[in-house]
Order: C-alpha cells, then sequence, then structure tokens
C-alpha cells in the first residue's frame, strides 16, 4: 500500500511536471561589477551550486537564470529589474545585495506580480509596515546579526563599549539593533565616510576612550582596511574586537590574515557549523570554487533550496500565486543553519551564535563557534507588519 | 568653429536632430508592434540622460568648461520632485507649503532652485578655468552628495522613494508611453533652445572666449557674465533631466549624484561628440544601450566597454556624431554624383 | 582631547599626506609639464599593489615585493604610455579624459580576470610591525616607516628636478618644446622617462599602502580623486605644491574625521579645494606664470 501511494505520488509528479514544463524563471540581480562586485559573486556561486546539486531544477521543472548587474546603482538595478519582469517575465527574483538596490526594485517587480525570495538584502521596512505578501527574506533582517551580539555582551556583563559604522542606513540600523540589547555605557558612537580608507584617527580615539570592547561593522574593503589597522595599532590583545560576521567572513578573512585571529562574531551560520547540510556544502562549495563559503554563499545555497522545497510541495506549479505564497510560509527544508522558519512578516526566526576568529587546520582564519547566544531569534519590527491576506 | 551660422551648417544640425527625434518617436510603436514594452523604458533613459548630456555639453562643448557637478544638479532636481511628493503622499506641509505630485509645480520648483544654486556655485567656480574648473566644480559635486546622504528624513543613502502617483496638471503620466513623450518632448525643446543660444550673440562669445579670452575681453565684453549664464542654463536643463529620472523611476538616491555620474555625464558627452549640438544625444544612447546590451552578455562587461571607449576616442576625433557625419557626406556625396 | 591624543592625530594626518604626496608626484609632474590629465594614475597606484602583494606570496619578502612593485608599475605606465597615451599630449583635455577613462575600466576589469575577486592579503615584515614610542604614543613602526621613505624621496625628487641635468631637460621640455628639440634633447623620450617614473612612483605608494589597506580592483580611484584634489590645491605642476597641499589635505581630512559630525567630516577637504581655488584660482604654488 505504501509503495502504492509513492508511486501514485511520483505519478503525479511526473504528470505535473509534464504540464509544467516550462522552466521556472528567476531574475538573479545583484552586484557584479565594481568594488562590491565580488559579494554577488559570492551569492551566486551559492545559488548556483544548489541548483547545480539538484539537476539545475526547481520544484521538478527547469530552471532558467537570468542575470543582471546592479553596479551597486539603484537606478541600474531597477532598469535590470524591469527587463527582468517586463521582458524574460521572471517570475521570482533574488540576489539583491543593496537596501538601497532593494528598495528602489522591490515595489515595481512586486506591484508586476513577482515574487521577491531575497537570499541577502533584508531592510527594515520590508520587515515591517512595507510587509508583503510576495516578499520573503530567506537569509536575515538587517539589524538581527547586531542585535545578538548586543544581547551576548549585556549578559556577559562588559560595561563599556566603542561603537564604529559606516555613515549609512545600514551601519546606523546595525549600531541601533545593537543598543537594542546592550545597556551598557556606549563610551564613543562613531560614524564614519562610506569607503574610508584611513582609520588611524578613529583608532587613536578609541584607544584614548580605553573601552572594554569594540562593536564595528565594516563590509567588505572597509572591514579589511580597519582590521588591519586596529591590529598594526596593537589595541587587538587589549581592547577585543566584535562584529557581526559579515565584517569578518571569508570575503574579508583571507585578505585580513592573522589580523582578524581572536576577534569575535555573531553569526546565524559559520563555516565550522556541526550540521549535515552545513558540512557537505562547505565540502562541496570548496572543491567546486576553491575558497570557503561565507555565509552570505550559505545564505544563497538555502534560498535556492528553500524555492525548491517551498516548489515541490505544490507540484512545482508556482504559478498558482496563493498557492506558492502557503507553501513558502510554511516551507520545510534541511538548512545548512540546522533551524530556519519565517516569522508572520516572511523574515526568518533563526538561532545566533557567538563565533571566535582562529586559524583552521590548514592555517586560515575562520570562524570557530564558541556558544549560541540567542535561540528563535526574531526581528523587532515584525510587529509593524499587519500582512495582507 | 566660431564661423557664423551658415545655412549648410544650420542643415547640418537640423536634419540630425530630427532623424533622431524621429528615431526616438517611433520607438513606443516598435515595441508595441513586437511586444517587448521594456524597450520604452530604455528609450526613456536614453531621453532623460540625452538632455543631460545635450545640456552638460552647452558649457562643456561651447565654453570650453568641464563641469564635474552636473550630475549634483541632476539630483537636485531629481530630489525637489521627491521630496515634494513625499509631503503630498504623507500629507505633511512643508514649511508654508503642501506637497504635491504634480510636475506642473515640481518641475518649476526645481528648475528655481537648481538655478539659485547654479548661480551661487558657478559665480564662485569660474573664478577658476581649466582643471581647476574641473576639479572645484567635483568639489562641489560632493558637498551636494554628502549633502543628499544627510537627509536622513528622506531616507539617507537608501535613497527616497515616491509613493504618490505622479501628475502634470490633470494629466496622468504614470502609464509609460505618454511618460516616454513627455521626456522626449523635453528633449526635443533644449535641443531646440541649445541650439538657438549656440548661434545666438550670446554662443558666439561663449565659443569665442572659450578660445581666446583676451581678444573678447579686448573687445569690451565680459566672458564671465556669459559663462555664468550658460552655466546656469546647463545645469538648469540638467535639474529638469533628474527631475524627470525620478519621476519616471519614481526613485531617487545619492548615487543618482554622485561625482562618477558626472563623469559618465562628461563621457557621453564626449563619445558623442561635443562639436555639435546633438552628438550627446547620440552618446547618452550609445552609453546607455552599451551598458545594458553588454552587461547581459558577461560579468566582465567593463572591459569590453572600457576598451570601445578607448578605440573611439582613438579613432574618431569628434565622437560617434563624427562617424554619422562621415557617413552623411559619403551619402550625399554619392548621390551628387549619380 | 589631550595633548598627546592631538599629537597623535597630527601624526595620522601627515602620514596620510606624505602617502597622498607619493601618488600625486607623478600625477602634477605629467599633468603640469605634458598638460595631460592621467587617469589611469589609479590604475598604477593598483597595479603596483597587486604586484608587490603577489611578490610578497610567491616569495615571502616584503623587501622584494617593495622593488618590484615599482618596476612593474612603471613597466605599466610605460606600455601605455608608448602604445596609446602618447597620442593624446597634443589633445583636447576631454579626449584624454575619455581616454584614461576607457582604459581604467578595462585594467579594473583585467585586473579582476587574472586576480580573481577575493581582496589579496600582504603582511607586514615582522621588523616593522611593531610600535615606536614617540612622545608617548605607541605609534605602528610601518607608519612611521611609509612617513620617512615619502620625505626621503620629496627630498630627491626636489634634487634631481631642480639641480640636475635630466631635471633642466624636463623643465625646458615642458616650457618650450620645439626648442627643446632643436637644443637636441629627445622630448619623447624625455616624457616618457617621466611618465614611467611617475608609474614607479604610484606603485611605491600602492605596494606601501597594501599592508594598510585593502589589496583590491578600484582601489585606485579614491585615492586618485585624493591626489587629484592635492595636484589641484598646489598648483598643477609644481611639486613643492605637491608636497604642501598633500599635507594640508592629509592633516584637515583626519582633523576633520575627528572633529566634525560625519558629514561635514565627508566634506571638509572638498570645502577646504572650494574655498582655496576660489581665491587662489591656480593653486597655492602655480608653476607657470
Amino acid at each position: 500500500m505504501k509503495k502504492l501511494i509513492a508511486s501514485a505520488f511520483v505519478l503525479s509528479l511526473l504528470s505535473s511536471a509534464a504540464i509544467a514544463a516550462d522552466p521556472v524563471k528567476i531574475g538573479f540581480l545583484s552586484t557584479f561589477s565594481g568594488p562590491g562586485g565580488q559579494l554577488g559573486q559570492e551569492l551566486l556561486d551559492g545559488f548556483n551550486l544548489a541548483l547545480e546539486e539538484n539537476g539545475k531544477t526547481i520544484g521538478g521543472r527547469p530552471v532558467e537564470i537570468i542575470q543582471g548587474d546592479d553596479q551597486a546603482k539603484p537606478d541600474v538595478g531597477r532598469q535590470a529589474a524591469d527587463k527582468m519582469i517586463e521582458r524574460d517575465k521572471v517570475q521570482i527574483m533574488t540576489g539583491i545585495n543593496f537596501s538601497n538596490v532593494m528598495l528602489a526594485v522591490a515595489k515595481p517587480a512586486l506591484d508586476a506580480g513577482a515574487f521577491i525570495v531575497s537570499s541577502n538584502a533584508g531592510p527594515s521596512q520590508y520587515a515591517g509596515a512595507q510587509c508583503h505578501p510576495h516578499f520573503f527574506a530567506a537569509s536575515f533582517q538587517n539589524d538581527t546579526a547586531s542585535e545578538a551580539m548586543g544581547l551576548y555582551l549585556q549578559n556577559k556583563g562588559v560595561k563599556k563599549m566603542y561603537l564604529l559604522a559606516p555613515n549609512y542606513p545600514a551601519g546606523k540600523d546595525f549600531l541601533a539593533g545593537f543598543k537594542r540589547f546592550y545597556k551598557g555605557q556606549i563610551v564613543g558612537e562613531v560614524y564614519t565616510t562610506f569607503g574610508q580608507l584611513d582609520y588611524a584617527a578613529e583608532i587613536a580615539q578609541v584607544r584614548a576612550a580605553n573601552p572594554d570592547g569594540v562593536y564595528f561593522f565594516y563590509p567588505g574593503g572597509m572591514g579589511i582596511n580597519f582590521v588591519k589597522q586596529y591590529n598594526q595599532a596593537g589595541l587587538k590583545k587589549t581592547i577585543p574586537l566584535y562584529g557581526p560576521s559579515f565584517s569578518l567572513d571569508q570575503t574579508v578573512l583571507p585578505a585580513i590574515g592573522d589580523a582578524a585571529v581572536g576577534a569575535f562574531a555573531s553569526a546565524f551560520w559559520a563555516e565550522s557549523f556541526d550540521n549535515p547540510a552545513s558540512k557537505k556544502f562547505v565540502a562541496a562549495f570548496e572543491a567546486k570554487y576553491k575558497r570557503i563559503p561565507s555565509p552570505n554563499a550559505a545564505d544563497a545555497y538555502d534560498t535556492a533550496r528553500l524555492i525548491d522545497a517551498a516548489a515541490k510541495s505544490i507540484g512545482g506549479k508556482i504559478e498558482d500565486k496563493a498557492a506558492f505564497r502557503k507553501a513558502l510560509e510554511t516551507v520545510k527544508f534541511d538548512s545548512v543553519r540546522g533551524k530556519f522558519r519565517f516569522n508572520t512578516n516572511h523574515f526568518p526566526i533563526q538561532d545566533f551564535y557567538l563565533t571566535e576568529i582562529v586559524k583552521d587546520a590548514k592555517g586560515r582564519p575562520v570562524m570557530a563557534v564558541r556558544e549560541k547566544i540567542d535561540s528563535d531569534h526574531k526581528d523587532a519590527y515584525v510587529d509593524k507588519c499587519k500582512m495582507a491576506n | 568653429m566660431a564661423e557664423p551660422a551658415t545655412n549648410l551648417s544650420r542643415l547640418r544640425d537640423v536634419v540630425p536632430t530630427l532623424l533622431i527625434l524621429a528615431a526616438l518617436a517611433a520607438t513606443p510603436m516598435v515595441a508595441l508592434a513586437i511586444g517587448d514594452p521594456f524597450i520604452v523604458k530604455v528609450a526613456t533613459r536614453v531621453v532623460i540622460f540625452a538632455i543631460a548630456a545635450v545640456a552638460l555639453n552647452f558649457v562643456v562643448g561651447y565654453g570650453g568648461l568641464v563641469s564635474l557637478c552636473h550630475a549634483g544638479f541632476f539630483g537636485i532636481g531629481g530630489y525637489v520632485v521627491g521630496i515634494l511628493a513625499w509631503h503630498d503622499f504623507n500629507a505633511e506641509p512643508l514649511w508654508f507649503m503642501s506637497g504635491t505630485s504634480d510636475l506642473a509645480i515640481s518641475l518649476p520648483a526645481a528648475i528655481l532652485l537648481s538655478a539659485m544654486i547654479a548661480t551661487i556655485v558657478g559665480a564662485i567656480s569660474l573664478r577658476t578655468s581649466g582643471p581647476y574648473f574641473l576639479m572645484i566644480t567635483l568639489a562641489f559635486n560632493q558637498m551636494f552628495y554628502y549633502g543628499a546622504i544627510a537627509l536622513q528624513k528622506y531616507g539617507g543613502d537608501d535613497g527616497l522613494q515616491i509613493m504618490s502617483t505622479i501628475t502634470l496638471g490633470p494629466l496622468d503620466v504614470s502609464n509609460r508611453y505618454r511618460f516616454f513623450y513627455l521626456a522626449l518632448a523635453v528633449l526635443a525643446l533644449t535641443l531646440l533652445l541649445v541650439g538657438r543660444f549656440v548661434d545666438s550673440r550670446f554662443g558666439m562669445v561663449l565659443r569665442a572666449s572659450s578660445k581666446n579670452e583676451t581678444r573678447v575681453i579686448a573687445v569690451g565684453v565680459d566672458p564671465w557674465l556669459y559663462r555664468l549664464a550658460a552655466f546656469v542654463v546647463s545645469a538648469v536643463l540638467t535639474a529638469v533631466a533628474g527631475a524627470l529620472l525620478a519621476a519616471g523611476q519614481q526613485f531617487i538616491s545619492p548615487v543618482d549624484m554622485g561625482w562618477d555620474r558626472s563623469g559618465d555625464l562628461v563621457v557621453m558627452a564626449v563619445l558623442g561628440g561635443v562639436g555639435v549640438v546633438w552628438g550627446p544625444a547620440i552618446g547618452a544612447a550609445a552609453f546607455v544601450v552599451l551598458e545594458l546590451v553588454l552587461s547581459s552578455w558577461t560579468t566582465h562587461w567593463q572591459f569590453v566597454f572600457g576598451l570601445l571607449i578607448v578605440l573611439i576616442v582613438v579613432s574618431l576625433r569628434g565622437g560617434l556624431a563624427d562617424l554619422a557625419q562621415t557617413l552623411f557626406a559619403r551619402r550625399s556625396g554619392e548621390a551628387k554624383h549619380g | 582631547m589631550t595633548l598627546s591624543l592631538i599629537t597623535e592625530q597630527l601624526l595620522n594626518g601627515v602620514q596620510l599626506g606624505v602617502m597622498l604626496f607619493l601618488m600625486s608626484a607623478g600625477l602634477t609632474l605629467v599633468f603640469g609639464i605634458m598638460n595631460f590629465i592621467n587617469l589611469t594614475h589609479g590604475s598604477l597606484y593598483m597595479i603596483g599593489a597587486f604586484a608587490g602583494a603577489a611578490t610578497q606570496a610567491a616569495t615571502g619578502s616584503f623587501l622584494l615585493a617593495m622593488l618590484v612593485a615599482p618596476l612593474v608599475a612603471a613597466a605599466a605606465g610605460l606600455a601605455l604610455e608608448t602604445t596609446l597615451l602618447r597620442r593624446f599630449y597634443g589633445r583636447d583635455h576631454l579626449d584624454q579624459v575619455l581616454v584614461t577613462f576607457g582604459s581604467i575600466l578595462a585594467l579594473n576589469e583585467a585586473t579582476r580576470m587574472i586576480f580573481g575577486l577575493t581582496p589579496l592579503r600582504m603582511n607586514l615584515p615582522p621588523a616593522l610591525s611593531g610600535h615606536v614610542d614617540i612622545a608617548g604614543i605607541p605609534y605602528p613602526t610601518f607608519r612611521l616607516a611609509i612617513l620617512i621613505t615619502g620625505l626621503i624621496v620629496a627630498g630627491l625628487l626636489y634634487l634631481v628636478i631642480m639641480r640636475t641635468r635630466i631635471g633642466m631637460w624636463v623643465r625646458a621640455g615642458a616650457s618650450n618644446r620645439p626648442i627643446a628639440s632643436a637644443m637636441g634633447v629627445n622630448v619623447p623620450l624625455v616624457f616618457a622617462a617621466l611618465f614611467g617614473a611617475g608609474a614607479a612612483l604610484a606603485g611605491l605608494a600602492g605596494v606601501m599602502a597594501g599592508p594598510i589597506l585593502s589589496v583590491q580592483v578600484g582601489m585606485g580611484e579614491p585615492i586618485l580623486i585624493l591626489a587629484l584634489v592635492v595636484t589641484v590645491i598646489g598648483g598643477v605642476g609644481s611639486i613643492r605644491g605637491a608636497l604642501v597641499a598633500a599635507l594640508l589635505v592629509g592633516v584637515v581630512d583626519t582633523l576633520g574625521r575627528v572633529l566634525l559630525t560625519p558629514a561635514l567630516g565627508s566634506m571638509a577637504i572638498f570645502v577646504m579645494m572650494a574655498a582655496i581655488l576660489a581665491f587662489r584660482p591656480k593653486g597655492l604654488f602655480p608653476a607657470h606664470g
């Protein structure tokens, strides 16, 4: 009997696949050129790896990826998104890594009836008042990693903190998230010019303020510059560095090198995670791309598998938008993050961990998990979201 | 180039201008015929950047002043439309007035504000010349850019989404075809206006003073005032282009006014050809379309794009307009013989 | 702010200024003497940094990297000059901007194709990774080394240009090209050598920035902007002007970031440049007239 049901299930899958043999069209819009180009490639590599393991299918249907380069400019991203939606008729958009590009692209894409399943950017607007039935963030809400680190340092009883971030909205979101949970004394809160090269002046101020720790959010090249210079100033041993994983992941660690060892990062995923899905992912990613994946790549990998699982659960018929939305909301898949589910605002509820930067067996700096900071962490904006039915 | 406009040279300008406008006017029909409405969006972007590039060329090509703060004016125009629409949507008064989503009000407001700012910036910047002018305008552009980032109320670095429906008087222009023809009309006006200026006594003084300033001063004309006027006109037209960009994509952000966008505008102008009024329009079209087509082929598109620019500037002294004119001349030459 | 902190910040400002001077020296000479706006100068800086990082990765020697980087940058500069850029010396500034802009795009993308997307690492040599005690401030040895190297280069450059035969040729080539040729100076050769020397200095700046900054594609453009600011404030073509302006920009930028609000701090050097040019339209030390 069991067998019969199974074969009936397979049959129904096959027949629905036959009906829906048209490819699923996914628009992958990200930053591929300029200094931010590394992140776009990281996301695409993670996404593609999941698709390849899946025989290049989504929900049993072949998949067509339409790639676009937003050059980190909202208006360029908007044009590329228009092309994907109007000419290529994409059904799902993903890949966007900058909040400002997301804010320029999301409204027209959603208005046109496409789904957005973000593999990276998670602006607070879409977690709160602007939440939308067809907008999902499979990644994270901007503030959450900082909230976790704030919580950790609060619980640990660290008294005086010094905060640094670039002067742009994500920088402010990250420090606001930190302060939401950290109630100790903030002896300095500094916003630097986006893309600043030299941090000698700021580091001198940190030394003079003599805090118990520094919390910093500097993604990309800014993080590389800051951590190297902080280490050269000889402060790392006396005033420890804390950051969200985005400041200390594999997009920057190879370039920082030993200077990062001993710093702490809060993360929803790290390359040292000990679950089967994560181990399989890290091994496959390293074999294919000759580098260790970052949490961004892990999120993109998860995003592809999440979309696939949701689509499979409705027999690949994602054209039924109400059913696909329901399937995404209740999706069950084997996340590399161990545990994953969507909140009512379509942003993740996930666990956060404290990691320390150590050298692995090959001498490469990696994030090693030290302890769990928070289980089932939710973002702070969910109450502002009145999700339409 | 300083010779008075003869009938021949006027013909040389009028025919390509009409050809460009006609080709653009036909694109929506082509888009409808082949069922690809996205083309209209690309054409709208081409038209908006063409307005800005033609406007910029008024000071670059005819005044010999390479300005790197035009993206700033572009952004000022965009932010005027965006901020007024924000106040309209949120029903919150802006000082003494209420917000509006009507371009019939916000366009004149953009013109007024950009003219005022351009007068101040121009008056200071025009004390310098050559590369110094280039860099002092870059400095002003950076001030505008960081100024826009400081507008936290209007999104700061995230940019400003326009939530309300943009109208022009009683006319709803959110329809893409209607909006395209509105932008095209502004481009036609810009070409006409700049063409008229260039051919006038005003344009002659401007050109003459970029070639030989001492001689112009010797005949008792103060070129500074002419340059300032040209700078303001050019800035205002660029602000109108920025206002249209914001209205069209319902979004404006500081990235739209970065110094590299100023550089892009200069590249469009030079690529198209600074010697003729319509040259930068071709340059803008080439820039926008190449960027779109190349970037959909390969992530390494900037390599090809860079080489193409080098190739064009090495082989064509007057930009793409040169190529067009050479082809045109050969054709008409053949026609005469045949 | 305490006195020792102010001293430390001034030191930081001067060190940034010296770094900027290394970048600006070549830029201002090529600009002033060949009347050529060379936007690829930032790319040569990037090439120097990548060459240095690759050399260090292969050999483990920072000293070797310091030698190789300027040579590679000079070779790249000479290749650019002889095959492409020298045809643009007589042309409009606009054409120069366009051709070098196109070259930047191509060079950046080519570097990415060769080295990939992940930024490269450059380690500090052990001898320079410690601190030196300056008036009670633990100052990074490497930054002090940059400061001293920059000052030495500035001094040498001044001597070469003002006191040697080569310097005389360079100055002659700048003021009157036909007469210089008539006097037997091989002007194209002098120009090429000058371009190569400027490129070598940019490469040196690149490799010295390597251990402090991220070695990545596009690293040249932010520093190019600052170098252009320095060049213009100092007066195009003036080495002395470049040195003064570089120190001014370094100190104002550093103190502006510490003392002003973020938005104003980012603007500080641009406000300063606009103010200086408004009153001295040809910079602080105009080289010609």
